[in-house]
Protein backbone atom coordinates (compact mmCIF):
# COMPACT_ATOMS: atom_id res chain seq x y z
CA UNK A 1 0.00 0.00 0.00
CA UNK A 2 1.71 3.08 -0.70
CA UNK A 3 1.92 6.15 1.74
CA UNK A 4 -0.11 9.41 1.62
CA UNK A 5 2.13 12.04 0.59
CA UNK A 6 1.05 15.70 1.66
CA UNK A 7 0.24 17.87 -1.25
CA UNK A 8 1.31 21.80 -0.44
CA UNK A 9 -1.50 23.16 -2.32
CA UNK A 10 -5.09 21.52 -3.49
CA UNK A 11 -5.49 20.50 -7.32
CA UNK A 12 -8.24 22.46 -9.45
CA UNK A 13 -10.36 18.94 -9.12
CA UNK A 14 -9.96 18.97 -5.05
CA UNK A 15 -10.78 22.69 -4.74
CA UNK A 16 -14.36 22.03 -6.69
CA UNK A 17 -14.76 19.08 -5.34
CA UNK A 18 -14.75 20.81 -1.83
CA UNK A 19 -16.81 23.86 -3.28
CA UNK A 20 -19.62 21.85 -5.09
CA UNK A 21 -20.05 20.03 -1.94
CA UNK A 22 -20.32 23.55 0.14
CA UNK A 23 -22.61 24.51 -2.67
CA UNK A 24 -24.85 22.03 -2.56
CA UNK A 25 -25.23 21.97 1.29
CA UNK A 26 -25.50 25.72 1.55
CA UNK A 27 -28.32 25.41 -0.97
CA UNK A 28 -29.99 22.92 0.79
CA UNK A 29 -29.68 24.26 4.03
CA UNK A 30 -31.26 27.48 2.30
CA UNK A 31 -34.28 25.26 1.36
CA UNK A 32 -34.44 24.10 4.53
CA UNK A 33 -34.86 27.46 6.31
CA UNK A 34 -36.89 28.63 3.40
CA UNK A 35 -39.21 25.85 4.43
CA UNK A 36 -39.29 26.15 7.68
CA UNK A 37 -39.83 30.31 7.91
CA UNK A 38 -41.41 31.27 4.56
CA UNK A 39 -42.68 28.93 2.42
CA UNK A 40 -46.11 28.35 4.57
CA UNK A 41 -45.98 31.83 5.98
CA UNK A 42 -46.07 32.93 2.05
CA UNK A 43 -49.04 30.28 1.13
CA UNK A 44 -51.50 31.92 4.17
CA UNK A 45 -50.67 35.27 2.64
CA UNK A 46 -51.77 34.77 -0.60
CA UNK A 47 -54.80 32.91 0.28
CA UNK A 48 -55.62 36.03 2.21
CA UNK A 49 -54.97 38.47 -0.67
CA UNK A 50 -56.57 35.90 -2.96
CA UNK A 51 -60.00 36.21 -0.58
CA UNK A 52 -59.52 40.34 -0.64
CA UNK A 53 -59.60 40.09 -4.48
CA UNK A 54 -63.03 37.48 -4.05
CA UNK A 55 -64.24 40.26 -1.52
CA UNK A 56 -63.44 43.04 -4.40
CA UNK A 57 -65.76 40.94 -6.60
CA UNK A 58 -68.03 40.67 -4.27
CA UNK A 59 -67.78 44.37 -3.90
CA UNK A 60 -68.10 45.33 -7.56
CA UNK A 61 -64.58 46.77 -6.95
CA UNK A 62 -62.14 46.50 -10.24
CA UNK A 63 -59.74 48.62 -8.95
CA UNK A 64 -59.70 46.61 -5.78
CA UNK A 65 -59.18 43.40 -7.89
CA UNK A 66 -56.24 44.67 -9.80
CA UNK A 67 -54.63 46.22 -6.37
CA UNK A 68 -55.23 42.52 -5.04
CA UNK A 69 -53.33 40.82 -7.99
CA UNK A 70 -50.63 43.49 -7.52
CA UNK A 71 -49.80 42.00 -4.13
CA UNK A 72 -50.20 38.66 -5.30
CA UNK A 73 -47.59 38.96 -7.77
CA UNK A 74 -45.48 40.53 -5.19
CA UNK A 75 -46.04 37.78 -2.95
CA UNK A 76 -45.72 35.28 -5.84
CA UNK A 77 -41.96 36.97 -6.38
CA UNK A 78 -40.83 36.49 -3.36
CA UNK A 79 -42.00 32.97 -3.11
CA UNK A 80 -40.21 32.21 -6.46
CA UNK A 81 -37.20 34.05 -6.06
CA UNK A 82 -36.07 32.11 -2.98
CA UNK A 83 -37.12 28.74 -4.61
CA UNK A 84 -34.71 29.87 -7.28
CA UNK A 85 -31.82 30.96 -4.62
CA UNK A 86 -32.22 27.35 -3.30
CA UNK A 87 -31.98 25.58 -7.09
CA UNK A 88 -29.61 27.61 -8.37
CA UNK A 89 -26.93 27.39 -5.73
CA UNK A 90 -27.73 23.54 -5.54
CA UNK A 91 -27.29 23.40 -9.13
CA UNK A 92 -23.74 25.08 -9.29
CA UNK A 93 -23.28 22.86 -6.63
CA UNK A 94 -23.73 19.75 -9.32
CA UNK A 95 -21.77 21.87 -12.01
CA UNK A 96 -18.56 21.85 -9.73
CA UNK A 97 -18.90 18.44 -8.75
CA UNK A 98 -19.43 17.81 -12.59
CA UNK A 99 -16.57 19.88 -13.41
CA UNK A 100 -14.19 17.74 -11.17
CA UNK A 101 -14.86 14.96 -13.07
CA UNK A 102 -13.75 16.08 -16.03
CA UNK A 103 -10.52 18.24 -14.49
CA UNK A 104 -8.05 15.74 -15.63
CA UNK A 105 -8.70 15.82 -19.23
CA UNK A 106 -8.88 19.98 -19.57
CA UNK A 107 -6.09 20.90 -21.83
CA UNK A 108 -4.97 23.40 -19.46
CA UNK A 109 -2.28 24.17 -17.15
CA UNK A 110 -3.07 23.54 -13.18
CA UNK A 111 -2.71 27.31 -12.58
CA UNK A 112 -5.57 28.40 -15.31
CA UNK A 113 -7.41 25.81 -14.11
CA UNK A 114 -7.40 26.86 -10.67
CA UNK A 115 -8.35 30.58 -11.48
CA UNK A 116 -11.21 29.02 -13.78
CA UNK A 117 -12.56 26.82 -10.68
CA UNK A 118 -12.12 30.07 -8.14
CA UNK A 119 -14.61 32.70 -11.44
CA UNK A 120 -16.68 29.32 -11.09
CA UNK A 121 -17.34 29.31 -7.30
CA UNK A 122 -17.66 33.06 -7.82
CA UNK A 123 -20.08 32.95 -10.11
CA UNK A 124 -22.13 30.20 -8.14
CA UNK A 125 -22.28 31.80 -5.16
CA UNK A 126 -23.21 35.24 -6.61
CA UNK A 127 -25.71 33.75 -8.81
CA UNK A 128 -27.93 32.28 -5.83
CA UNK A 129 -27.53 36.01 -3.95
CA UNK A 130 -28.28 38.06 -6.71
CA UNK A 131 -30.92 35.99 -7.40
CA UNK A 132 -32.33 36.09 -3.52
CA UNK A 133 -32.26 40.00 -3.40
CA UNK A 134 -34.13 40.78 -6.12
CA UNK A 135 -37.40 40.85 -4.22
CA UNK A 136 -35.47 42.99 -1.88
CA UNK A 137 -33.80 45.69 -3.78
CA UNK A 138 -36.07 46.03 -6.29
CA UNK A 139 -35.07 49.13 -8.61
CA UNK A 140 -33.71 51.43 -5.90
CA UNK A 141 -30.99 53.17 -7.89
CA UNK A 142 -31.30 51.58 -10.67
CA UNK A 143 -30.72 53.33 -14.22
CA UNK A 144 -33.44 50.90 -15.75
CA UNK A 145 -36.88 50.96 -15.77
CA UNK A 146 -37.84 47.14 -15.14
CA UNK A 147 -34.39 45.63 -14.10
CA UNK A 148 -32.60 46.20 -10.84
CA UNK A 149 -28.78 46.10 -9.10
CA UNK A 150 -29.49 42.71 -7.67
CA UNK A 151 -30.92 41.41 -11.64
CA UNK A 152 -27.76 42.45 -13.03
CA UNK A 153 -25.70 40.95 -10.29
CA UNK A 154 -27.19 37.60 -10.88
CA UNK A 155 -27.07 38.19 -14.85
CA UNK A 156 -23.83 38.80 -14.40
CA UNK A 157 -23.00 35.66 -12.02
CA UNK A 158 -24.89 33.94 -14.57
CA UNK A 159 -22.70 35.26 -17.66
CA UNK A 160 -19.49 34.44 -15.65
CA UNK A 161 -20.42 31.20 -15.08
CA UNK A 162 -21.53 30.81 -18.77
CA UNK A 163 -17.70 31.72 -19.89
CA UNK A 164 -16.04 29.43 -17.69
CA UNK A 165 -18.37 26.59 -19.17
CA UNK A 166 -17.30 27.53 -22.30
CA UNK A 167 -13.76 27.68 -22.30
CA UNK A 168 -14.02 24.58 -19.99
CA UNK A 169 -15.48 22.43 -23.21
CA UNK A 170 -13.02 24.30 -25.10
CA UNK A 171 -10.24 23.05 -23.39
CA UNK A 172 -11.78 19.35 -23.09
CA UNK A 173 -12.43 19.61 -26.77
CA UNK A 174 -8.78 20.38 -27.26
CA UNK A 175 -7.24 17.66 -25.16
CA UNK A 176 -9.73 14.91 -26.68
CA UNK A 177 -7.29 13.03 -28.99
CA UNK A 178 -4.08 14.44 -26.63
CA UNK A 179 -2.23 12.02 -24.47
CA UNK A 180 -1.89 14.94 -21.85
CA UNK A 181 0.67 14.97 -19.53
CA UNK A 182 -2.03 14.88 -16.88
CA UNK A 183 -1.81 17.91 -14.22
CA UNK A 184 -3.86 16.00 -11.84
CA UNK A 185 -4.48 12.10 -12.18
CA UNK A 186 -7.86 10.93 -14.02
CA UNK A 187 -10.11 9.47 -10.54
CA UNK A 188 -9.27 6.00 -10.23
CA UNK A 189 -11.33 3.05 -11.19
CA UNK A 190 -13.10 2.06 -8.16
CA UNK A 191 -15.45 -0.88 -7.65
CA UNK A 192 -15.56 -0.57 -3.24
CA UNK A 193 -18.88 -0.54 -0.80
CA UNK A 194 -19.72 3.14 -1.04
CA UNK A 195 -19.24 3.81 -4.93
CA UNK A 196 -21.20 1.01 -5.40
CA UNK A 197 -24.10 1.93 -2.91
CA UNK A 198 -24.14 5.48 -4.35
CA UNK A 199 -23.84 4.42 -7.93
CA UNK A 200 -26.96 2.37 -7.75
CA UNK A 201 -28.82 3.94 -4.59
CA UNK A 202 -28.32 7.21 -6.56
CA UNK A 203 -29.89 5.45 -9.98
CA UNK A 204 -32.78 3.67 -8.09
CA UNK A 205 -33.71 7.69 -6.57
CA UNK A 206 -33.82 8.52 -10.01
CA UNK A 207 -35.89 5.69 -10.82
CA UNK A 208 -38.07 6.81 -8.28
CA UNK A 209 -38.85 9.86 -8.93
CA UNK A 210 -39.31 9.10 -12.56
CA UNK A 211 -41.68 6.34 -11.83
CA UNK A 212 -43.82 8.95 -9.53
CA UNK A 213 -43.22 11.69 -12.21
CA UNK A 214 -45.19 9.46 -14.65
CA UNK A 215 -48.10 8.50 -11.67
CA UNK A 216 -48.29 12.17 -11.70
CA UNK A 217 -48.62 12.99 -15.14
CA UNK A 218 -50.51 9.85 -15.73
CA UNK A 219 -53.34 10.40 -12.89
CA UNK A 220 -52.91 14.08 -11.19
CA UNK A 221 -52.03 16.51 -13.42
CA UNK A 222 -54.91 16.81 -16.08
CA UNK A 223 -56.86 16.23 -12.84
CA UNK A 224 -55.34 19.46 -10.81
CA UNK A 225 -55.73 21.69 -14.44
CA UNK A 226 -59.14 21.13 -14.23
CA UNK A 227 -59.31 21.06 -11.10
CA UNK A 228 -57.78 24.86 -10.63
CA UNK A 229 -60.14 26.28 -13.11
CA UNK A 230 -63.55 25.01 -11.85
CA UNK A 231 -62.05 26.36 -8.05
CA UNK A 232 -61.26 29.46 -9.65
CA UNK A 233 -65.06 29.11 -11.59
CA UNK A 234 -66.61 28.70 -7.81
CA UNK A 235 -64.78 31.35 -6.23
CA UNK A 236 -66.16 33.87 -8.68
CA UNK A 237 -69.56 31.93 -8.35
CA UNK A 238 -69.66 32.95 -5.13
CA UNK A 239 -68.28 36.24 -4.97
CA UNK A 240 -71.03 37.17 -7.29
CA UNK A 241 -73.97 35.39 -5.85
CA UNK A 242 -72.73 36.84 -1.99
CA UNK A 243 -72.09 33.37 -0.81
CA UNK A 244 -69.26 31.81 0.83
CA UNK A 245 -65.93 32.37 -0.82
CA UNK A 246 -63.78 30.88 2.03
CA UNK A 247 -64.25 27.42 0.89
CA UNK A 248 -63.53 28.09 -2.21
CA UNK A 249 -60.36 29.97 -1.42
CA UNK A 250 -59.23 27.14 0.90
CA UNK A 251 -60.01 24.52 -1.94
CA UNK A 252 -57.58 26.49 -3.85
CA UNK A 253 -54.75 26.68 -1.29
CA UNK A 254 -55.06 23.39 -0.92
CA UNK A 255 -54.79 22.57 -4.78
CA UNK A 256 -51.70 24.38 -4.75
CA UNK A 257 -50.14 22.29 -1.62
CA UNK A 258 -50.60 19.75 -3.03
CA UNK A 259 -49.48 20.47 -6.30
CA UNK A 260 -46.05 21.74 -4.75
CA UNK A 261 -45.56 18.55 -2.55
CA UNK A 262 -46.03 16.50 -5.41
CA UNK A 263 -43.56 18.50 -7.63
CA UNK A 264 -40.92 19.13 -4.99
CA UNK A 265 -40.77 15.21 -3.68
CA UNK A 266 -40.60 14.30 -7.68
CA UNK A 267 -37.88 16.76 -7.98
CA UNK A 268 -36.05 16.30 -4.69
CA UNK A 269 -35.67 12.40 -4.62
CA UNK A 270 -34.16 13.15 -8.99
CA UNK A 271 -31.67 15.55 -7.57
CA UNK A 272 -30.42 13.29 -4.38
CA UNK A 273 -30.05 10.39 -7.02
CA UNK A 274 -28.00 12.34 -9.00
CA UNK A 275 -25.94 14.10 -6.11
CA UNK A 276 -25.26 10.36 -5.04
CA UNK A 277 -23.75 9.60 -8.63
CA UNK A 278 -21.58 12.49 -8.29
CA UNK A 279 -20.54 11.94 -4.90
CA UNK A 280 -19.65 8.05 -5.88
CA UNK A 281 -17.01 9.98 -8.06
CA UNK A 282 -15.44 11.94 -5.09
CA UNK A 283 -14.98 8.92 -2.91
CA UNK A 284 -11.49 8.21 -3.54
CA UNK A 285 -11.18 11.86 -1.93
CA UNK A 286 -12.71 11.32 1.05
CA UNK A 287 -10.15 10.61 3.45
CA UNK A 288 -11.39 8.52 6.20
CA UNK A 289 -11.80 5.02 7.59
CA UNK A 290 -13.91 2.59 5.47
CA UNK A 291 -16.82 2.35 8.40
CA UNK A 292 -17.26 6.50 8.53
CA UNK A 293 -17.46 6.40 4.90
CA UNK A 294 -19.94 3.66 4.69
CA UNK A 295 -21.81 5.35 7.65
CA UNK A 296 -21.82 8.82 5.20
CA UNK A 297 -23.04 6.83 2.09
CA UNK A 298 -25.71 5.26 4.50
CA UNK A 299 -27.19 8.58 6.10
CA UNK A 300 -27.06 10.77 2.75
CA UNK A 301 -29.22 7.53 0.99
CA UNK A 302 -31.74 7.67 3.79
CA UNK A 303 -32.10 11.90 4.12
CA UNK A 304 -32.51 11.53 0.45
CA UNK A 305 -35.45 8.99 0.83
CA UNK A 306 -36.79 10.51 3.96
CA UNK A 307 -37.20 13.93 2.76
CA UNK A 308 -38.99 13.44 -0.30
CA UNK A 309 -41.79 11.00 0.98
CA UNK A 310 -42.42 12.99 4.07
CA UNK A 311 -42.74 16.03 1.90
CA UNK A 312 -45.29 14.05 0.11
CA UNK A 313 -47.07 13.13 3.35
CA UNK A 314 -47.24 16.79 4.50
CA UNK A 315 -51.17 17.03 3.70
CA UNK A 316 -52.38 13.71 5.27
CA UNK A 317 -49.56 14.59 8.55
CA UNK A 318 -49.04 17.73 8.47
CA UNK A 319 -46.32 19.40 10.68
CA UNK A 320 -44.98 16.20 11.79
CA UNK A 321 -43.89 15.29 8.06
CA UNK A 322 -42.89 18.45 7.67
CA UNK A 323 -40.49 18.19 10.66
CA UNK A 324 -39.72 14.89 9.82
CA UNK A 325 -38.81 16.17 6.13
CA UNK A 326 -36.67 18.46 7.47
CA UNK A 327 -34.51 15.58 9.60
CA UNK A 328 -34.28 14.22 6.33
CA UNK A 329 -32.76 17.43 5.00
CA UNK A 330 -30.80 17.95 7.84
CA UNK A 331 -29.07 14.22 7.21
CA UNK A 332 -28.21 14.70 3.80
CA UNK A 333 -26.30 17.72 4.83
CA UNK A 334 -24.78 16.24 7.86
CA UNK A 335 -23.67 13.55 5.45
CA UNK A 336 -22.55 16.04 2.97
CA UNK A 337 -20.31 17.90 5.84
CA UNK A 338 -18.92 14.41 6.80
CA UNK A 339 -17.46 13.39 3.65
CA UNK A 340 -16.48 17.10 2.73
CA UNK A 341 -14.18 16.87 6.26
CA UNK A 342 -12.99 13.62 4.51
CA UNK A 343 -12.05 15.99 1.60
CA UNK A 344 -10.58 18.59 3.05
CA UNK A 345 -8.20 16.13 5.23
CA UNK A 346 -7.34 14.30 2.09
CA UNK A 347 -3.60 14.54 1.91
CA UNK A 348 -2.83 13.46 -1.93
CA UNK A 349 -3.03 9.60 -1.32
CA UNK A 350 -4.85 9.13 -4.93
CA UNK A 351 -2.78 11.53 -6.81
CA UNK A 352 0.33 9.81 -4.98
CA UNK A 353 -0.39 6.66 -5.83
CA UNK A 354 -1.67 7.21 -9.56
CA UNK A 355 1.42 9.21 -10.28
CA UNK A 356 4.12 6.13 -8.36
CA UNK A 357 2.19 3.96 -10.79
CA UNK A 358 2.89 6.04 -14.38
CA UNK B 1 -14.28 5.24 -23.40
CA UNK B 2 -16.71 2.52 -24.39
CA UNK B 3 -19.54 3.00 -27.15
CA UNK B 4 -22.01 2.69 -24.27
CA UNK B 5 -20.21 5.64 -22.64
CA UNK B 6 -19.68 7.67 -25.98
CA UNK B 7 -23.68 7.39 -26.48
CA UNK B 8 -24.17 8.50 -23.21
CA UNK B 9 -22.33 12.00 -22.98
CA UNK B 10 -22.34 12.91 -26.22
CA UNK B 11 -25.66 12.28 -26.56
CA UNK B 12 -26.29 14.01 -23.28
CA UNK B 13 -24.13 16.86 -24.34
CA UNK B 14 -25.78 17.35 -27.63
CA UNK B 15 -29.50 16.93 -25.81
CA UNK B 16 -27.69 19.63 -23.45
CA UNK B 17 -27.39 21.91 -25.68
CA UNK B 18 -30.41 21.50 -27.73
CA UNK B 19 -32.39 22.58 -24.24
CA UNK B 20 -30.73 25.39 -23.42
CA UNK B 21 -31.48 26.59 -27.01
CA UNK B 22 -34.83 25.76 -26.45
CA UNK B 23 -34.68 27.54 -22.80
CA UNK B 24 -33.06 30.62 -24.01
CA UNK B 25 -35.90 30.74 -27.05
CA UNK B 26 -38.16 30.12 -23.91
CA UNK B 27 -36.80 33.18 -21.71
CA UNK B 28 -36.46 35.43 -24.37
CA UNK B 29 -39.31 35.61 -26.58
CA UNK B 30 -42.04 32.80 -24.55
CA UNK B 31 -42.27 33.14 -20.88
CA UNK B 32 -42.59 36.93 -19.80
CA UNK B 33 -45.13 37.55 -22.41
CA UNK B 34 -46.94 34.02 -21.54
CA UNK B 35 -47.06 34.80 -17.39
CA UNK B 36 -48.26 38.57 -18.46
CA UNK B 37 -51.14 36.67 -20.63
CA UNK B 38 -51.71 34.57 -18.06
CA UNK B 39 -52.10 36.51 -15.09
CA UNK B 40 -53.27 39.21 -17.44
CA UNK B 41 -56.09 36.78 -17.79
CA UNK B 42 -57.04 35.82 -14.39
CA UNK B 43 -57.08 39.70 -13.52
CA UNK B 44 -59.71 39.85 -16.62
CA UNK B 45 -61.75 37.14 -15.07
CA UNK B 46 -61.96 38.69 -12.21
CA UNK B 47 -62.80 42.33 -12.84
CA UNK B 48 -65.35 40.37 -15.33
CA UNK B 49 -67.13 39.00 -12.31
CA UNK B 50 -67.02 42.42 -10.39
CA UNK B 51 -68.01 44.29 -13.48
CA UNK B 52 -71.16 41.28 -13.49
CA UNK B 53 -70.14 40.59 -17.57
CA UNK B 54 -70.08 36.28 -17.06
CA UNK B 55 -69.47 36.29 -21.05
CA UNK B 56 -66.34 37.87 -20.78
CA UNK B 57 -65.52 36.25 -16.80
CA UNK B 58 -65.72 32.76 -18.90
CA UNK B 59 -63.29 33.40 -21.83
CA UNK B 60 -60.91 35.09 -19.45
CA UNK B 61 -60.82 31.90 -17.24
CA UNK B 62 -60.58 29.81 -20.45
CA UNK B 63 -57.87 32.20 -21.76
CA UNK B 64 -56.11 31.52 -18.36
CA UNK B 65 -56.63 27.66 -18.07
CA UNK B 66 -55.01 27.16 -21.78
CA UNK B 67 -52.17 29.92 -21.52
CA UNK B 68 -51.38 27.74 -18.13
CA UNK B 69 -51.80 24.14 -19.97
CA UNK B 70 -49.32 25.20 -22.63
CA UNK B 71 -47.46 27.00 -20.02
CA UNK B 72 -46.38 24.39 -17.82
CA UNK B 73 -45.58 21.81 -20.17
CA UNK B 74 -43.21 24.38 -21.95
CA UNK B 75 -41.33 24.88 -18.47
CA UNK B 76 -41.37 20.68 -18.29
CA UNK B 77 -40.29 19.93 -21.87
CA UNK B 78 -36.88 22.53 -21.14
CA UNK B 79 -36.64 20.99 -17.71
CA UNK B 80 -36.46 17.48 -18.16
CA UNK B 81 -34.42 17.70 -21.86
CA UNK B 82 -31.62 19.68 -19.70
CA UNK B 83 -32.63 17.49 -16.52
CA UNK B 84 -31.93 13.78 -18.52
CA UNK B 85 -29.31 15.37 -20.34
CA UNK B 86 -27.20 15.57 -17.23
CA UNK B 87 -28.36 12.33 -16.12
CA UNK B 88 -27.00 10.94 -19.50
CA UNK B 89 -23.73 12.06 -18.62
CA UNK B 90 -23.44 11.63 -15.30
CA UNK B 91 -24.13 8.19 -16.00
CA UNK B 92 -21.68 7.56 -18.45
CA UNK B 93 -19.03 8.83 -16.23
CA UNK B 94 -19.89 6.12 -14.45
CA UNK B 95 -20.95 3.45 -17.07
CA UNK B 96 -17.89 1.44 -16.54
CA UNK B 97 -18.99 0.31 -13.21
CA UNK B 98 -22.33 -1.29 -14.98
CA UNK B 99 -21.35 -5.00 -14.61
CA UNK B 100 -22.79 -5.97 -18.06
CA UNK B 101 -21.62 -7.37 -21.56
CA UNK B 102 -20.46 -4.27 -23.87
CA UNK B 103 -23.11 -5.11 -26.10
CA UNK B 104 -26.04 -4.99 -23.24
CA UNK B 105 -24.18 -1.72 -21.77
CA UNK B 106 -24.81 -0.17 -25.63
CA UNK B 107 -28.60 -1.50 -25.62
CA UNK B 108 -29.25 0.25 -22.22
CA UNK B 109 -27.34 3.58 -23.34
CA UNK B 110 -28.97 3.80 -26.75
CA UNK B 111 -32.65 3.03 -24.58
CA UNK B 112 -31.83 5.99 -22.43
CA UNK B 113 -30.60 8.47 -25.18
CA UNK B 114 -33.87 7.68 -27.11
CA UNK B 115 -35.90 7.80 -24.14
CA UNK B 116 -34.60 11.07 -22.96
CA UNK B 117 -35.11 12.70 -26.11
CA UNK B 118 -38.54 11.10 -26.88
CA UNK B 119 -40.16 11.71 -23.43
CA UNK B 120 -39.92 16.01 -23.56
CA UNK B 121 -40.73 15.76 -27.26
CA UNK B 122 -44.17 14.16 -26.95
CA UNK B 123 -44.84 16.83 -23.89
CA UNK B 124 -44.19 19.20 -26.47
CA UNK B 125 -46.00 18.15 -29.15
CA UNK B 126 -49.50 18.28 -26.78
CA UNK B 127 -48.95 21.78 -27.22
CA UNK B 128 -49.03 22.10 -30.65
CA UNK B 129 -51.04 19.02 -31.69
CA UNK B 130 -54.21 17.13 -30.41
CA UNK B 131 -54.56 13.57 -30.55
CA UNK B 132 -52.92 10.25 -28.89
CA UNK B 133 -49.79 10.71 -30.41
CA UNK B 134 -48.21 13.04 -28.34
CA UNK B 135 -49.14 11.58 -24.96
CA UNK B 136 -48.32 7.89 -26.38
CA UNK B 137 -44.59 9.55 -27.59
CA UNK B 138 -43.90 10.59 -23.81
CA UNK B 139 -45.14 7.51 -22.38
CA UNK B 140 -43.22 5.47 -24.64
CA UNK B 141 -39.90 7.55 -24.54
CA UNK B 142 -40.50 7.54 -20.28
CA UNK B 143 -41.05 3.70 -20.39
CA UNK B 144 -37.40 3.27 -22.17
CA UNK B 145 -36.46 5.47 -19.72
CA UNK B 146 -37.76 3.74 -16.33
CA UNK B 147 -36.08 0.34 -18.29
CA UNK B 148 -32.75 1.33 -18.82
CA UNK B 149 -32.92 2.61 -15.18
CA UNK B 150 -33.50 -0.27 -13.72
CA UNK B 151 -30.97 -2.62 -15.64
CA UNK B 152 -28.63 0.01 -14.80
CA UNK B 153 -29.09 -0.12 -11.24
CA UNK B 154 -28.78 -4.16 -11.57
CA UNK B 155 -25.68 -3.67 -13.52
CA UNK B 156 -24.17 -0.81 -10.83
CA UNK B 157 -25.07 -3.33 -8.11
CA UNK B 158 -23.59 -6.21 -8.90
CA UNK B 159 -19.79 -7.01 -8.16
CA UNK B 160 -16.90 -8.58 -9.75
CA UNK B 161 -16.16 -7.59 -13.19
CA UNK B 162 -16.22 -11.18 -14.67
CA UNK B 163 -19.34 -10.24 -17.01
CA UNK B 164 -17.49 -7.45 -18.30
CA UNK B 165 -16.12 -7.90 -21.94
CA UNK B 166 -13.91 -5.27 -22.24
CA UNK B 167 -12.45 -6.47 -25.82
CA UNK B 168 -14.68 -4.11 -27.75
CA UNK B 169 -14.21 -1.43 -25.37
Amino acid sequence: MLKAVPTKEPSAQRVLIVAGILLVAGGMLFGDIFAVFTLHQNARQTAAVLMSAAQAVSNHDGSGVTNAFGQIGTLLEDRGTKVDAHVHMTDAGYLALLLALVQPYIALSQKTKKRLASLFIAGGVLLPVGIFLIHYVGTAYSPFTVIGWASVLADSAGALLIVVLIIELWALWKGRNRNLSMSEPALPPDRTWERRMLLSGGTALVLAGFLFGAWYAGFNLYAHEQRETRILGSILDSATTGSAIANGVTDYSLLGAEKAVSIAAHSHIIEFGLLAILLSFAQPYVFLSQSWKRRWVVTLLAGSVILPVFVLLELKLGLLAAAIADIGGALVILALAGMLAGVVRYTGAVDASQEVQS
Amino acid sequence: MSGAQKVLIIGGLILAAFGMLDGLHFALFVEHQTLEGMGASLNRAFVAAAEQQPAARGAALASYARTKYVYVRQVDVHSHWIGLAMLLIVLGAAFESVIFTNRTRLWIAFALLIGAAVFPLGVWLQTVISGPLPSALAIFGSALVTTALAFAIIGFSRTGSGKVDHSKS
